[in-house]
């Protein structure tokens, strides 16, 4: 197991680097500029200065292995360096904002918490909701409780979340007014009171995104349940006298989790990406705006490093899912 | 064998596979009703237009804001028209020839995005499945583009390629073609992985063999007898690129990097109306119940499919 994970990591390497290639060939090869927006009234030549000095001079061959460079080298120096007062990167060049003028990584660290606050949440409550009713939902097979589960979760693969973000706006906002329509980041919880209200403006954005993990996870573990259900150690469990309850929950669920477990770990960055609409639904200022508001300002640096982050959380994920897939199974053997 | 059995036979007529097929697609209710949702949708956009002649883009500034009709029931002095039964925009445009119109884009985009895909998910999981010496680079190219942060890479193909496309292809043409391709091309790796899998598994089989025995070439082999076999997956897993096609088209839209704005798609009215929802509320629902529906029934025809094309539920 310890060399197959070494393996996969070593593996990884690779592959993140072609994908940041992708990436940056992709952002290079496109005809958008990033000196557009300025005004045309700039004479060629100073633009030519303004491109050398947003370090655009460079042939991409130069700049590629540049940014290489400062992601896995240098940036990794200043979070040592802040964490432990060390001096290892000397005030090296970091990767920074055409937009902001300041390091990505530091308007990415700022805006991080807001995007993890409401991704994490919607994902555990979401995970939450999805088991119990996969579970009722295989053991009472074509049940009114199954059909309803296949309904909602049918729905929650088909309603996409810029309309159930803005159906739940119109209901809870706009007629009922229960909850507020937009998500207050500079909220500081110290009392209970912002506790409540940092709660009620955490509802709608999280069972948002909740709803379409329900969906995919809900159906997964019936899957995975039916699967099980209809073993033959199922029936040994029963003819052993066990109650239903612990051939249900202890047993089959036990067997049933393993391929979940993969599923949960997988969805992990998609979720992210449904991130990316649900924050400007909800007017949340975190990592997903960031890259549209970078995307609309052609601001280079922080598209490549947003990008390539996600790409990072794909890979990682993936590997997390093959190696608790092999923990999980030991009849799964990859050596 | 006796001879009244053989008369028997003889009786029974040969069924067409396909009658099969929708025999038990009929059984299957959701799938019954999402076909016929999708037809009405169709019908209701492409047909609609020629029957309800009012222009989509016409400005009407005095009848502007009209509620839809339905707003009589609960408020007798709202503003409403019969002749704008969906109610008008804040420029006055009518919504009813604004949501067919948009339909008809967000339709187009959806079957060609998923053409496209399907296409090219066939074509990698045919030559990964068939020709051995292909399958490790098709397959390992497969798993880095899944890899691959898709939907901001797709926001970023919208936003880099959009003026070029626009200046070679004209406005709405260079749009279409940059949101299909870009589509098209983040949506194949599902297919190709399962329909690599599959011609696997029939490449195996005896009538494999003895086609090849006759000195059947690889092309000829591929189309009469590989892919005709692999035809259910593939259209199962078109369904679900339909219905992916569509929520992404509207997502780009909603995200402000789709069509330009005077060009109507579902996407794009749910997008321009969010800003007015909390006074006109029925603007957000059309467009958002159009794409939900749709790719409701969508999925409920994949849902279907599946099992109707699955010979080991079929006739039971």
């Amino acid at each position: 197991m310890l060399t197959y994970t070494i393996r996969r990591l070593l593996l990884s390497i690779p592959t993140l680097i072609f994908i940041a290639f992708v990436i940056f060939m992709l952002l290079e090869l496109a005809p958008g500029d990033p000196m557009a927006s300025m005004p045309l009234s700039i004479p060629p030549e100073v633009r030519q200065q303004m491109r050398e000095a947003l370090g655009l001079g460079e042939p991409w061959w130069i700049r590629f292995p540049l940014w290489l460079n400062q992601f896995f080298i240098v940036e990794p120096q200043y979070w040592i360096d802040n964490a432990f007062g060390t001096n290892f990167a000397d005030g090296a060049q970091r990767i920074i904002s055409f937009q902001s003028r300041s390091p990505v990584f530091d308007v990415i660290a700022q805006r991080l918490p807001q995007t993890l606050w409401v991704v994490a949440m919607s994902y555990v409550v979401g995970v939450l909701i999805a088991l119990p009713i996969g579970i009722i939902s295989a053991y009472k097979q074509y049940s009114v409780f199954d059909n309803a589960g296949t309904f909602v979760s049918m729905i929650g693969f088909s309603v996409p979340p810029f309309f159930s973000g803005v159906l739940l706006i119109v209901i809870f906002s706009v007629q009922l007014q229960w909850l507020p329509s937009i998500y207050d980041t500079t909220l500081v919880v110290n009392s209970w009171e912002t506790f409540k209200t940092q709660l009620l403006q955490m509802i709608m954005p999280v069972m948002v995104l909740a709803l379409q993990t329900t969906a995919q996870v809900s159906r997964y573990m019936r899957a995975s349940m039916l699967d099980n259900l209809s073993q033959d150690y199922v029936r040994t469990a029963r003819a052993k006298g066990m109650s239903e309850s612990v051939v249900v929950l202890k047993h089959v669920l036990r067997n049933s989790m393993i391929p979940v477990v993969t599923v949960i770990a997988l969805g992990i960055p998609s979720i992210f990406g449904g991130a990316i609409i649900t924050e400007q639904i909800f007017k949340v200022n975190g990592l997903g705006q960031l890259l549209i508001i970078a995307l609309q300002g052609s601001d280079i640096p922080m598209v490549m490093t947003i990008t390539f982050l996600l790409a990072v959380l794909i890979v990682m994920m993936n590997l997390i899912a093959d190696v608790l897939y092999g923990i999980l199974d030991p009849r799964i053997r990859y050596d | 064998m006796t001879d009244a059995t053989v008369a028997k036979e003889a009786i029974e007529k040969p069924r067409n596979q396909w009658l099969d097929v929708w025999d038990q697609f009929r059984t299957h209710k959701g799938a019954v009703f999402g076909l016929g949702f999708l037809i009405f949708i169709t019908l209701f956009v492409t047909i609609g237009p020629w029957l309800w002649q009012v222009d989509p883009g016409k400005l009407d500034i005095r009848n502007k804001d009209v509620r839809p009709i339905y707003m009589l029931l609960f408020d007798s002095d709202a503003k409403v028209n019969w002749a704008n039964p969906m109610g008008t925009d804040n420029l006055g445009r009518d919504i009813m020839a604004n949501i067919m119109q948009g339909g008809r884009i967000s339709l187009a985009v959806g079957w060609t995005a998923m053409i496209l895909a399907v296409f090219l998910g066939t074509l990698i999981g045919v030559l990964a499945g068939y020709f051995r010496r292909l399958d490790g680079l098709l397959m390992r190219f497969t798993d880095l583009v899944l890899s691959l942060p898709l939907l901001p890479l797709l926001l970023v193909m919208m936003l880099l390629f959009r003026d070029p496309l626009r200046a070679a292809f004209g406005p709405e043409n260079g749009i279409f073609i940059l949101i299909v391709v870009g589509i098209g091309i983040t949506s194949w790796m599902q297919t190709a992985r399962i329909v690599r899998g599959d011609v696997m598994a029939l490449k195996e089989r005896e009538f494999v063999l003895a086609a090849r025995s006759i000195g059947t070439p690889p092309r000829r082999m591929i189309t009469r007898h590989i892919l005709p076999n692999v035809l259910s997956p593939i259209m199962v897993s078109a369904t679900l690129g339909l219905a992916t096609a569509i929520i992404t088209e509207s997502a780009l839209s909603f995200l402000g990097l789709g069509f330009p704005s005077d060009f109507p798609t579902w996407g794009k009215i749910l997008f321009d109306s969010v800003d007015r929802m909390t006074a006109f509320p029925e603007r957000v629902l059309w467009p958002g119940l159009a794409i939900s529906l749709t790719v409701l029934a969508v999925n409920y025809i994949g849902d279907g499919l599946r099992d109707a094309l699955d010979p080991r539920i079929r006739g039971l």
